[in-house]
């Protein structure tokens, strides 16, 4: 019996590519306004996929595999993670 | 009009480009041109351009989703044929994307789409979009971009140095590839690549809209020459 998974997809630069709107948020925003304890800013993009599955390690499979069939990140630029969100796909 | 070279434009949905080109094709260049819907065939073509604009909306990334059109399949049979295949702004996106051409093209560093004209330096004449120009020579062209910023690796920097596949760099008016001059924030002023073969190349600068002295604020036509060595690189395939 399928159940249904939320995964996220997480894709960010690579640490050698530089992330101009993380840098911007981090020196422009977060240091003015205070928090120079914060000691660095990186965004990113989140892809989140309801999906049916046999189970948790069979979802992440299927979403891992499609990030790199479709070149969803970029691999000399991107890195991404995959992570399971929710296990009944309600978010 | 010399109708023995024609040449494809590939219009996908979001293109906007595409007709500029085949007018610079037609009626500057008086080659035969025609445009290609991406899911239609690409049959009879001496050569390929991939135009700019933002196909599918530039959805997820520039370029990827289009990379995934059943018109690239035949664009890599025929650019492994020889047939050379210019990939202009989102074109070039779309080479990158679908692996023609190796790299990444990220958000330009200032995070603002940049609309201007740029001068660039020729760094090397032996491919199929340079052939008429020499080795140094300068252009001047306008970038109109959101996501331009050339990206590499390491590994693959230096294996476009060591095949001199770096085509085109963004210079000052003294032709040095300054930071002042870099509009995007591209890894050594990189403007433009081509493959080991060099009849494919993929370039941010559109030089379709600079190959008339009118639409110049210079007097330049620099564009011309890119549609000019291309179709040189065509006739003496032909011949």
């Amino acid at each position: 019996m399928p159940q249904k998974y939320t995964v996220e997809i997480i894709i960010e630069n690579k640490p050698a590519a530089r992330d101009p709107e993380g840098e911007t948020v981090m020196r422009d925003l977060v240091h003015k306004s205070g928090y120079t304890n914060i000691k660095s800013v990186r965004t990113g993009k989140i892809l989140r996929l309801n999906l049916e599955a046999s189970s948790e390690a069979e979802a992440k499979d299927t979403v891992i595999r499609m990030v790199n069939e479709l070149r969803i990140y970029n691999p000399v630029a991107h890195i991404y993670r995959v992570e399971i969100k929710d296990k009944r796909g309600e978010s | 009009m010399n109708t023995e070279i024609k040449i494809g434009v590939v219009r996908f949905p979001g293109s906007n480009c595409d007709l500029d080109t085949v007018y610079v094709l037609r009626d500057v260049l008086g080659v035969s041109a025609d445009l290609v819907w991406h899911k239609d065939k690409l049959e009879g073509f001496g050569g390929i351009v991939l135009p700019g604009g933002f196909a599918y909306g530039d959805a997820l990334r520039a370029g990827i989703i289009a990379a995934y059109s059943p018109v690239i399949q035949e664009v890599k049979t025929l650019a492994r044929e020889g047939v050379p295949v210019a990939g202009i702004c989102n074109g070039f996106q779309v080479l990158i994307e679908a692996g023609l051409l190796p790299g990444a093209l990220l958000p330009n560093d200032g995070l603002k789409f940049i609309c201007k004209w740029v001068n660039l330096r020729v760094e090397h004449s032996d491919t199929a979009f340079t052939n008429v120009e020499k080795k140094g020579g300068l252009w001047k062209l306008p970038i109109a971009h959101g996501e331009g910023r050339y990206f590499a690796d390491k590994t693959i920097l230096k294996e476009l140095h060591e095949n001199n596949q770096i085509v085109f760099l963004y210079v000052n008016d003294e032709g040095e590839p300054t930071e002042d001059a870099n509009p995007n924030g591209s890894l050594e002023s990189i403007a433009g690549i081509c493959n080991l073969e060099r009849n494919v190349l993929g370039l941010m600068p559109h030089p379709e809209r600079g190959s008339e002295k009118t639409l110049s604020p210079y007097r330049t036509d620099h564009g011309k020459r890119f549609f000019q060595s291309m179709i040189e690189y065509i006739r003496k395939g032909v011949a």
